[in-house]
C-alpha cells in the first residue's frame, strides 16, 4: 500500500535488516489455539523460518488405550479433538466394528450421520469465531457461540454430555434419541441458514478481513497433497477430495451433498470452503432427519452390545451378558485395520491392532490437525508475523488431537 | 428427500471405491516387476498389506507413487507398533497409502528386530512423512536413516526411553521434571 503523507525529509528504507531475530510465540499465546509454541526466525517483520514445538498437551492417550477395554476407549477419544468428539467416537467404534464384522442397523447409521454433521457445524462455528477473533473481528465470535450453544444442547439432549458425549458405542448407539429431539433439531435447522447469512454479512464483505486473508499462506494443490493436507485445507487448494465420497462409511453414499472446493489455496479459500461446508452439513442433517425411521439402534450381537435395562430384569441371559461385558469385556478377532473418516478438520484415521483379547494391542490416531500443522512452516515462509495468526486460524488446529 | 443416484456424484470423478475393493492388481504388478521387494502379502478385513524388506521400503513407496495404476500420491499415516519384548521381529512400521485420484488404499509393513531398528526414511517420497517418522522415533525408538531432522516431537528432548514400547510402564519410570 502506498501512502502519500510521508514527509519528504524521511528516507523510506525498503530492504531487509542485516540481522535476524529469533522469538518464541506461545505456548500461552491466545492465537495459537491451545498450547502451541512456535520458534520464529524473523527478518524485521518477515518470517524466515517457523519451527512448531508441540507436545505440551501430551497425555499418552495411545498408551492408555492399550490398558483399557475396547468399550472404555471410547471415552478417551472424546478428549482428543474436543471440538469434534462425535467424529472421534465414530472413527474409533467403526474401526472396532470392522474388526468384529458387525452390521449396524439403519436407524443407528442415520443418527450417527445426523449427529456427526451437527458436530461438524459446531466445530466449524468455533473455528469461524476464533479465526475472526484472531484477526480482530470480535463480534462474529459471539454470534458463532450462540449458534453452537444450540447444537451442544441437542448433543446434550441425546447423550447427556455437551463436550464429551461418548454417544456412539461399538455396535450402535448408547441409547435412542429422546422424545421431542426431532422437533428441536428441526427448529435448529430452520434457524441455521439465516445465521450463516449473518456470518457472511459480518465477515465476507469486510474489506479488512479480505485484505488480511486473500493471498496469505498460499499452498499449491501438488504441495498440499505431498504434505498430506486433508479436509477443508486440501479442498481450499482446489483438490476435490472428501472421504465421505471417496471411501463412504455409515451410508454416506446415500446422501446428496456437494464437496465445496476453492482454487486459490490461501487463507481466504479455506475460509470460503468451510463457510460453504456448513451449508452442506446442514443439507445432510436435514436429509438424515427426514430418513429417520423407527427401528433398533443397536446391532444384534449380545456378546458385544450391552442389553436393554428392561431385558435385564426379565431375561437371565441378558443379565449374564451384561455382567460379562462390563466385568471382562469382549474378545475382538486378531488382526489390524485402518479406518479413515472425514472429520471436521480432515482425514481422521484410526489404526487398530488386536491380539484377540479384550484390550487392543495398539490404537493409533492419524489426527488431521497433526498433519495440517506440519505444513505451517511452508505456508508461513515469507509472510508477516501478524499473518501467522491468520494462517494458524485457517488451519483449524486443535492441540488436544495433535499432542494426544 | 431420498437422494436419487443421478444427483450424487459429479461425472468426471472415478467411482467411489469402498474399503472392500482390494487392489490386488497392484500386488501382481509389484510381484512382476520386483519380486524381491515383497516378503509377504496379507489380505484381511478387506485391506491389503504388503510386508516389505526394510531396505526396499523407500523403493516400494516411490514405485507405488509413480505406477500409473496405483498413483499412491498421498501418505495418510505412518505408525509403529510393538509386538512385545519377547517377540522377534519385535517392531512393525506401518505405512498407509492413499490415492487422491483412484481412492484406494494399501498398507505397507516393515518388520524390525529389536537390536537393529533402522529403516530408510521416506521423506524423499512424501514430505508429510517428516512428522510421522519423528513421532514413530519418539514413541518406539525406530531410527529413520536419511531423515532430515530426526528429533523427539511429543515428548521432551531429555526423556528417557520410548513411551509406547510394551516394556515401558504406563506411569513411567520416575516422575518427570524439566532439567
Amino acid at each position: 500500500m502506498s501512502s502519500a503523507t510521508i514527509p519528504p525529509q524521511f528516507e523510506i528504507v525498503d530492504r531487509p535488516l542485516d540481522t535476524q531475530m529469533t522469538i518464541s510465540m506461545g505456548p500461552q499465546h491466545p492465537s495459537t489455539h491451545g498450547v502451541l509454541r512456535l520458534e520464529l526466525v524473523l527478518d524485521g517483520e518477515m518470517v524466515v523460518k517457523t519451527t512448531p514445538d508441540i507436545g505440551y498437551l501430551h497425555t499418552g492417550m495411545e498408551k492408555l488405550f492399550e490398558y483399557k477395554k475396547y468399550q472404555q476407549g471410547i471415552v478417551i477419544t472424546d478428549r482428543m479433538d474436543y471440538l469434534n468428539p462425535l467424529g472421534n467416537n465414530l472413527a474409533y467404534v467403526m474401526a472396532a466394528e470392522k474388526l468384529l464384522g458387525l452390521e449396524i442397523p439403519e436407524r443407528a447409521q442415520t443418527i450417527r450421520v445426523l449427529m456427526c454433521e451437527l458436530q461438524r457445524i459446531a466445530s466449524h462455528l468455533v473455528w469461524l469465531g476464533t479465526h475472526a477473533l484472531d484477526i480482530g473481528a470480535m463480534t462474529v465470535f459471539f454470534y458463532c457461540f450462540r449458534e453452537r450453544e444450540k447444537i451442544l444442547n441437542l448433543i446434550e439432549a441425546a447423550s447427556g454430555g455437551r463436550l464429551t458425549p461418548s454417544y456412539f458405542r461399538i455396535g450402535g448407539l448408547m441409547m435412542d434419541l429422546p422424545a421431542g429431539f426431532e422437533n428441536r433439531c428441526k427448529q435448529f435447522l430452520n434457524d441455521f441458514p439465516p445465521a450463516v447469512e449473518e456470518f457472511h454479512k459480518l465477515l465476507t464483505g469486510n474489506k479488512i478481513f479480505q485484505r488480511r486473508t486473500q493471498g496469505i499462506g498460499r499452498i499449491s494443490a501438488e504441495d498440499a497433497i505431498d504434505w498430506g493436507l486433508s479436509g477443508p485445507c486440501l479442498r481450499g487448494s482446489g483438490v476435490n477430495l472428501d472421504i465421505r465420497r471417496a471411501n463412504p462409511y455409515s451410508s454416506y453414499e446415500q446422501y446428496d451433498f456437494e464437496v465445496p472446493t476453492e482454487p486459490d489455496g490461501d487463507v481466504w479459500a479455506r475460509y470460503m470452503v468451510r463457510m460453504r461446508e456448513m451449508k452442506e452439513s446442514h443439507k445432510i442433517s436435514a436429509q438424515a432427519l427426514s430418513r429417520l425411521k423407527p427401528g433398533p439402534v443397536k446391532a444384534d450381537a449380545p456378546k458385544v452390545v450391552l442389553p436393554d435395562r428392561e431385558a435385564m430384569k426379565s431375561h437371565m441371559d441378558a443379565l449374564i451378558h451384561h455382567f460379562l461385558i462390563v466385568a471382562e469385556g469382549f474378545d475382538v478377532p486378531a488382526g489390524e485395520v485402518y479406518f479413515p473418516i472425514e472429520a471436521s478438520k480432515g482425514e481422521l484415521g484410526v489404526y487398530m491392532k488386536s491380539d484377540g483379547g479384550s484390550k487392543p494391542s495398539r490404537v493409533h490416531f492419524r489426527g488431521p490437525s497433526f498433519v495440517n500443522l506440519s505444513v505451517l512452516p511452508v505456508m508461513a515462509e515469507g509472510e508477516m508475523v501478524a499473518d501467522i495468526v491468520a494462517i494458524i486460524g485457517s488451519l483449524d488446529i486443535v492441540l488436544g488431537e495433535i499432542d494426544r | 428427500m431420498q437422494a436419487g443416484p443421478e444427483n450424487i456424484a459429479p461425472s468426471p470423478e472415478p467411482t467411489p471405491s469402498s474399503e472392500s475393493t482390494t487392489p490386488s492388481p497392484l500386488v501382481t504388478a509389484l510381484q512382476h516387476e520386483h519380486p524381491e521387494w515383497m516378503a509377504d502379502v496379507i489380505n484381511a478385513f478387506g485391506e491389503t498389506t504388503i510386508v516389505v524388506p526394510r531396505e526396499h521400503i523407500a523403493d516400494v513407496c516411490s514405485f507405488f507413487k509413480t505406477l500409473p495404476d496405483a498413483r499412491f500420491d498421498f501418505l495418510a499415516d505412518i505408525c509403529g507398533a510393538d509386538r512385545g519384548p519377547e517377540e522377534e521381529p519385535r517392531f512393525e512400521v506401518n505405512y498407509h497409502l492413499f490415492s487422491t485420484t483412484k481412492y484406494h488404499r494399501i498398507r505397507l509393513k516393515v518388520l524390525l528386530n529389536e537390536d537393529d531398528v533402522h529403516v530408510p526414511s521416506v521423506t524423499g517420497v512424501w514430505r508429510t512423512a517428516n512428522w510421522h517418522e519423528r513421532e514413530t522415533f519418539d514413541m518406539f525408538g525406530v531410527i529413520f536413516d536419511g531423515h532430515p531432522d530426526l528429533r523427539r516431537i511429543l515428548l521432551p528432548d531429555d526423556w528417557q526411553g520410548h513411551a509406547l514400547r510394551k516394556d515401558f510402564p504406563l506411569r513411567g519410570y520416575e516422575p518427570y521434571s524439566l532439567k
